[in-house]
């Protein structure tokens, strides 16, 4: 008897201290919940008093923040499809064509990707966006991320296409299928969930980064959101903590939906790619 | 018999490169180039933006210079902070807390499981620059959370920006990132048989015995694993510029904002270039390690 109650409290325990370093994780966002509701919000927490959705209004109003958002959009999409796209046809290729090297090409693509970081590389990214003319344009926001991504992209989606019986292949090309058919075809269909995780990978990552667009781009028009929350200042230097608070979280918004089709259609867990 | 080929070699190769045009454009020619310009005096503005000459080793030489390497703004002032900053926020933060939530979360019950996991994992994927924003509020002077709850419970405020920028880092890095060791930790754990736990709480193990002499042996690849990933990223992060802009003074200029500044604050490409060659050499270290214990770990292959 007293060994069951030293346990239930052992347990009891347990779940409140792991309840307790949740809480202490949240602090900091609490403000978040409270501030994007509250037309007069400062740095402060304040419970809003009204509820009002004045802030959001404010922040549809302003063009420039909106456009903001677009330019996410684009260079998210346009970055994420070109990924996606690439990606799977050269895994697919590393996986399952005879090609000499392949070893070697995933090992020297591991290495350099770990190598090159965005913060080693950032000079010569931008003096060859420079020279090739294309800087200040989403292309060259597109093209950067797409590279740098491309190699943890191909990792994650060779080890899923390794994990598929080439047998699917063999027997549609047996029926008389072509190669390029067996791909489209046979192999694409059983391919797609993991094309999906890259997807969501690949956008969550371009839509939230900061350092790339904010050494790329000049004019604002072409800034995404993360750049162009700098600049919902006042003249005097101090935050608009209404509108930033609004706007931070209809740009978060995405994010947050993605990681909640994530963990309701797969499971919010590791594919691939980081094995131990 | 010949096991045919699924996909011929010209075709693979047609396969291949768009996604080789791709990486080699923008990983591997950067990785040349920027050895390059570390050997010039490049600048952004200037004469010498449009020709640049070569200086041998004179950006190395400047940025290793005896006499004031450690001077803050120096760049071995930088290097030593980031050190320190890999040392406790990844190391002792990130990789610590991770293995303690991934632990307790094996044995508590779902709800609290699943909330905590939420929010721990919430830290990681939100943008950065809401985060950013967000521990800005939090740690506000006047009415941000953290001072105001230090008011309730009678203990006094402070000016953490201010005057401990390098502790809120430290904290804030650990914080941003602990869900990936949590989570490599967790599903680390859910792999070991629980027929071992279980002939364990026959004997009337406690859980930390059970931690110590069943979890943590059975999952030590997967913490040297973990353990090299998270010092890398950590090493290269940029996001404590979104809440300390490297200040006040240079107290948090980790080499990511260091180099950030010299090339584009003080338009010194060559010097910046310089930076970005040690950091990478650092990287290259730290890559070999990984790849030497991932090799080792799988008998016969390549990682």
């Amino acid at each position: 008897m007293t060994d069951h109650l030293r346990q239930f409290l052992g347990r009891a325990g347990f779940a409140f201290f792991t309840a307790l370093i949740g809480a202490i994780f949240a602090l900091p966002l609490v403000w978040f919940l409270f501030a994007p509701f509250n037309s007069r919000a400062e740095l402060g927490l304040a419970i809003p008093e009204p509820f009002s959705l004045s802030n959001f209004r404010q922040v549809l109003e302003n063009s420039f923040a909106i456009r903001a958002l677009g330019n996410s959009l684009i260079q998210s999409v346009g970055g994420t499809l070109l990924v996606a796209l690439a990606a799977t046809l050269a895994s697919y290729a590393l996986s399952r064509s005879p090609l000499p090297g392949k070893r070697a090409v995933t090992y020297v693509l591991l290495l350099f990707s770990s190598v090159v970081s965005g913060s080693a590389a950032m000079v010569p990214i931008f003096l060859m966006i420079t020279r090739a003319g294309i800087i200040d344009t989403h292309l060259s926001v597109i093209l950067v991320f797409a590279g740098g991504l491309l190699p943890t992209a191909m990792f994650i989606l060779r080890d899923f296409i390794d994990g598929i019986p080439r047998s699917y292949e063999e027997s549609a090309m047996v029926a008389g299928a072509s190669p390029v058919q067996a791909f489209f075809d046979v192999a694409l269909p059983v391919i797609r969930p993991g094309v999906v995780v890259v997807v969501v990978w690949a956008f969550v990552n371009i839509w939230g980064s900061f350092l790339i667009p904010f050494i790329l781009l000049r004019s604002a028009e072409k800034m995404p959101a993360s750049v162009a929350i700098y600049s919902f200042y006042s003249e005097a230097g101090t935050p608009i903590v209404t509108l930033l608070a609004a706007y931070a979280l209809l740009y978060s918004l995405p994010v947050v939906l993605l990681y909640l089709f994530v963990s309701w259609k797969f499971g919010f867990r590791f594919f691939g790619g980081i094995k131990a | 018999m010949k096991r045919f080929s699924l996909l011929s070699p010209r075709a693979g190769a047609a396969f291949i490169t768009p996604a080789g045009l791709l990486v080699g454009a923008f990983v591997i020619v950067p990785f040349f180039w920027v050895i390059y310009v570390s050997f010039t005096n490049r600048t952004l503005l200037g004469r010498t933006a449009l020709n640049p000459e070569f200086v041998g080793l004179a950006n190395y030489l400047e940025l290793f210079s005896p006499h004031r390497f450690l001077d803050p703004g120096q760049f071995g002032f930088s290097l030593v902070l980031t050190i320190q900053f890999v040392l406790f926020s990844a190391l002792l933060g990130q990789a610590a807390l991770g293995m303690a939530l991934a632990w307790l979360l094996q044995q508590v019950p779902k709800p609290v499981k699943a909330m905590t996991e939420t929010v721990v994992i919430g830290a990681w994927i939100l943008p950065e620059v809401v985060i950013g924003f967000a521990w800005f509020a939090f740690l506000d002077y006047d009415g941000g959370t953290l001072n105001g709850m230090l008011d309730a419970v009678g203990l006094p405020r402070g000016d953490w920006l201010l005057d401990y920028p390098f502790w809120v880092i430290v904290v804030f890095n650990t914080w941003r990132g602990t869900a990936f060791s949590m989570m490599l930790f967790n599903s680390a754990f859910a792999s070991i048989p629980p027929s071992y736990f279980q002939a364990a709480d026959v004997a009337g193990a406690s859980s930390w015995q059970k931690f110590r002499d069943i979890g943590l042996p059975l999952i030590r690849g997967h913490v040297v694993t973990d353990l090299i990933l998270i010092t890398m990223w950590t090493f290269n992060v940029f996001t404590p510029f979104l809440l300390t802009k490297g200040g006040p003074g240079n107290q948090t200029e980790v080499l990511s904002i260091y180099t950030y500044r010299v090339a584009f604050r003080d338009f010194d490409f060559g010097k910046g270039a310089a930076v970005g060659v040690v950091v990478m050499l650092i990287n290259l270290a730290f890559a070999l390690f990984y790849l030497w214990v991932a090799r080792k770990r799988t008998p016969g292959g390549a990682a």
